[in-house]
């Protein structure tokens, strides 16, 4: 017995280090070619829009002094790679990204762009990680119980709801919404992250508010990727249910709630945790575009602005924000997924 | 010798659904058996033969749909008392399974749930049956699986941590942790190695000598009923064509289908060509008029194709379903 | 004959079907149009709707119904450029990581799942942002298919894979068969109704990005689809001026033409699913 559980510890680790190491891998290639190929897209277009980009400045500058102008060129062209050989364009490019500098806003100058990424990011973060986990448990256990007592009529009607809802783009839908409950019957606000005015605080007050102000949006993304979750979770169960070991413990009397946690959903769940992995870049995006809806004070408010105001190094800096933000948060679930898998944890 | 467990012209199977209509698959068709007390009971039959489903229909708990009865009655034989089955509520089926009744399926690679220890699926049986704190459950099955000769390590095991043969033995001793009356064993030695074949069979007679109680043993393989079984059932389209004790079935098959299944069996020194059953076994939809077995048999007569002989007597031991021996 | 009944048993087969042929419909109504789709104050502007204006006249002096029948029209189009477009990408790579395996399948479902866990919409924007206002409905098609491609390229190369390990596949290796004739021959038809049932998937997505880009204002804002139509009017604050014929116009066909799609797909799907084609019992 001794050999075998020196044999066993050993294995684990080794699967689990491997599982570990291309997880990270798999992170460092996704933040590379992200960010590259938010180098390269501008340089591989048709037309040289970044001098096109160039002479808007100058066009909508001419407000501002012609030295800020001209610190708005310059690190446009670098972020734009226009400096130097392609090689030293590149290197400037991931210097500035990996010191977060993208330099001035344009449209809140002098403002940083770092700065401004700073003060956004916790409200789209926290509007996303709420609606994704609150979406992603409710999904998966009503999912789970649905597919189980599948035959039930309770059932069938979350069946029918769920087709009705999926298929809705998260705009319109956050649109309706946002007629329905703050338009026509004025039960939420209109709009932002908190009543303007009041200073954030730790208080009861403080936190109601921004729950208040937060209640739609969330609203929109738990129902629209809930239902998600809910069809696919469905159908895992479908199959999970008719799985042998299923079978056996109904027949050998395990009890119905143990069978249906433990037995069923809990296993069905194991898909859903790479599911998840797999989504959060358009969860992220429809987080971003439920914000505009809102006017939500996250990224996707101040990418708005960004866009009609032409910030280009406003924009470039959110999308590089946007890139680390869901690799990280891909990582991170990736590394939790052992924690559930046995399989992966010990051989 | 007290009976155990009686079916009594039990039709059972499941209705296939397709877009346009429904269809029944009769994979049990009026079949009658006794089982008794400190037997080993074998049903033997080709794959699709309706085994596995009879088996199943013995096991309270698993008569639920996509499997239905359709007729018949099913008895146990509780403290001396005859129950209904199929009158009980569903509390009542669950607290005679595992008790009364166990069950060791088709398949045990894939029994226990991969994601949760073994020892942890052991108390979830147990907690079902037995009301007691989880330390004395766990003391319960630690207990019994050493009493089965295995080391009680497995238990702290995940199952893709174990061997095949040593899941099939954890099926085993899970299905006898309460001492049941009555063990149903279904294809317990099939997708094992030989060698794991030996000591799961050995298990079982060992738990059988030991407790006395009885095991129906579901299997294709003659050879393992001609091992360890008291009697024999063979099964042929849903019913049972031939029964008796081993010996008699193995030295003088009377049934022309026995008789093709004991020649396929090795026998050392006998250098002859194994003959297998010619045709295929047929469809459950599509079952032919009269015995089922007529267009395999080679001594078919007309009767055979118009009646379905009844399963008669021949002497007090041994059972037939053939029109052969009527004459 | 036997399919299409079989399929229009299911509600959600029909209803989808009923949608798509009205929205098809209308999007051919657009060559019937008397105005010109991009030319503003051809009709009296803000009028609700009344007979010749059935569905009344928008800020810009445009009839809402004709416009939407040329909104149809465009979102339609980009999203079939974008679904076919992406297709042949998704089959190559899918069919080349399957069938070669090995190293090359690595490297191609590293760079698919690359960029699939990226922020599509965020490397859209950024696109659409620098060429602001100049992309074509064809180069928009285009644009969408690149970034549309990669699930789909998963779903073909599992099932390659699971191809590739039926007899048929050595079968046809030993008699010699060229890979191009096998993929073709032996593959294509196993893989074509899998694409086919992604393609109302990806065009469902392509209009909600489509919606997306010119919510934004980076789509070429005076072509008329679903979104620059939603664009317009949220931009000239029609909820709050009460033209909600204008606004519901565009959300309500919108809301139509991706229940369509969604409902077509999902009962496609499970048509095409052999485990719920028909209840499979197990014997024995």
């Amino acid at each position: 017995m001794d050999d075998l559980e020196e044999e066993n510890k050993r294995m684990k680790a080794k699967t689990l280090r491997t599982y570990l190491a291309r997880r990270i891998l798999q992170y460092i290639f996704v933040v590379f070619l992200g960010l590259s190929l938010v180098f390269f897209i501008p340089r591989l277009l048709p037309q040289d829009p970044i001098r096109a980009i160039i002479g808007q400045f100058q066009q909508h500058g001419a407000g501002l002094d012609t030295k800020t102008v001209e610190t708005m060129v310059v690190t446009f062209q670098e972020l734009f790679g226009l400096s130097g050989s392609l090689v030293e364009q590149y290197l400037t490019f991931w210097r500035r990204i990996l010191t977060l500098d993208f330099g001035p806003s344009f449209f809140q100058f002098p403002t940083p762009v770092s700065e401004l990424l700073r003060r956004f990011l916790p409200w789209t973060l926290g509007l996303m990680l709420t609606s994704t986990v609150v979406a992603w448990l409710i999904g998966n256990i009503i999912g789970g119980i649905a597919g189980y007592f599948s035959r039930s009529r309770w059932a069938r009607l979350m069946d029918v709801l769920a087709t009705v809802v999926r298929p809705m783009p998260h705009y319109v839908f956050g649109l309706v919404l946002l007629i329905l409950f703050a338009y026509l019957w004025k039960v939420f606000p209109l709009g932002g992250g908190a009543s303007i005015g009041k200073p954030l605080s730790f208080n009861i007050v403080s936190l109601l508010d921004v729950l208040r102000h937060s209640f739609l949006p969330i609203l929109t993304l738990v129902i629209l990727n809930g239902a998600v979750w809910y069809h696919q979770m469905r159908l895992l169960v479908q199959n999970v249910k008719n799985e042998d070991f299923v079978q056996y413990a109904k027949m050998g009397g395990v009890r119905t709630w143990c069978l249906v946690s433990q037995y069923v959903i809990r296993n069905a769940m194991l898909p859903q945790v790479t599911g998840l992995a797999l989504s959060i870049g358009q969860i992220y995006s429809a987080a971003i575009i439920v914000e505009i809806v809102f006017s939500y004070p996250g990224l996707g408010t101040l990418l708005f602005e960004a866009i009609s105001r032409a910030d280009y190094n406003l924009i470039m800096g959110i999308a590089a924000i946007s890139i680390l933000t869901v690799s990280t948060l891909v990582l991170i679930v990736d590394l939790l997924y052992p924690l559930l898998d046995p399989r992966i944890r010990y051989r | 010798m007290g009976l155990v467990l009686k079916l009594e012209s039990l039709r059972a199977g499941y209705i296939l659904r397709s877009l346009d209509r429904n269809r029944v698959i009769p994979a049990v068709n009026e079949v009658s058996l006794e089982i008794r007390d400190d037997e080993i009971y074998g049903i033997a039959g080709e794959s699709g033969s309706g085994k596995s489903t009879l088996l199943k229909t013995m096991f309270a708990t698993a008569i639920e749909p996509p499997l239905r009865i359709f007729g018949g009655k099913i008895y146990y034989y509780v403290q001396n008392k005859e129950i209904d089955v199929l009158t009980l509520s569903v509390q009542e089926k669950m607290r005679l399974s595992w008790q009364y009744v166990s069950y060791i399926p088709q398949g045990s690679m894939s029994v226990f749930n991969p994601i949760r220890k073994v020892r942890t699926v052991f108390l979830d049986f147990l907690k079902s049956h037995v009301k007691e704190g989880e330390e004395k459950l766990l003391a319960v099955a630690t207990r019994h699986v050493k009493a089965l000769g295995l080391a009680p390590e497995v238990l702290d095991a995940y199952p893709h941590q174990l061997s095949g043969g040593m899941k099939q033995r954890l099926a085993i001793a899970l299905a006898t942790l309460l001492n049941p009356r009555v063990i149903l064993a279904d294809e317990p030695t099939t997708a094992l190695d030989v060698v794991a074949q030996k000591a799961v069979i050995q298990l079982l007679r060992e738990i059988q000598r030991e407790s006395k109680n009885t095991i129906v043993l579901v299997t294709h393989d003659m050879g393992v009923h001609a091992n360890i079984a008291t009697r024999v059932a063979i099964m042929y389209a849903g019913k049972i064509v031939e029964e008796g004790s081993t010996t008699a079935i193995l030295k003088r098959p009377l049934h022309p289908y026995t008789k093709y299944l004991i020649d396929s069996l090795p026998r050392i020194g006998d250098k002859h060509v194994r003959e297998s059953v010619p045709g295929n076994p047929p469809s459950f939809l599509d079952l032919p008029s009269g015995c089922a077995f007529h267009p395999r048999c080679p001594y078919v007569q007309e009767i055979c194709k118009r009646e379905v002989p009844q399963l008669v007597n021949v002497n007090a031991e041994h059972k037939i379903a053939c029109w052969l021996e009527r004459r | 004959m036997k399919i299409v009944q079989e399929l229009f048993r299911d509600y959600r087969f029909t209803l989808g079907f009923i949608f798509l042929t009205a929205l098809v419909a209308l999007a051919f109504l657009s060559f019937l149009s008397p105005y010109d789709p991009v030319k503003w104050l051809q009709v009296p502007r803000d009028m609700p709707p009344s007979w010749p204006h059935i569905l009344g006249t928008n800020s810009k002096g445009q009839d809402v119904f004709w416009e939407a029948t040329f909104a149809i029209r465009n979102s339609l189009l980009i999203a079939l450029i974008a679904a076919s477009v992406s297709r042949i990408i998704a089959a190559v790579v899918g069919l080349i990581a399957g069938y070669k395996g090995g190293s090359v399948d690595q490297a191609l479902m590293f760079l698919t799942d690359g960029i699939l866990v990226l922020p599509l919409v965020m490397m859209l924007i950024l696109v659409a942002s620098i060429m602001k206002g100049q992309i074509s409905l064809v180069g928009l098609g285009i644009l969408l298919a690149f970034f549309g491609w990669p699930w789909d390229a998963r779903t073909v190369r599992a099932q390659v894979l699971s191809l590739r390990e039926q007899v048929f596949t050595q079968t046809a290796m030993l008699s010699g068969k060229g890979v191009l004739a096998l993929v073709l021959g032996e593959y294509m038809p196993h893989i074509s109704p899998l694409l086919l049932s992604t393609v109302l998937n990806n065009m469902t997505w392509s209009i909600s990005s489509e919606i997306t880009l010119a919510i934004l204002g980076l789509s070429k804002l005076e072509t008329p689809t679903l979104g620059t139509m939603l664009y317009w009017a949220l931009r000239r604050q029609a909820l709050l001026l009460g033209y909600w014929w204008w606004i519901l116009t565009p959300v309500v066909l919108t809301l139509v033409l991706l229940v369509g799609l969604y409902f077509i797909s999902v009962s496609l799907c499970e048509y095409l699913d052999p485990r719920t084609r028909a209840q499979r019992v197990t014997m024995e």
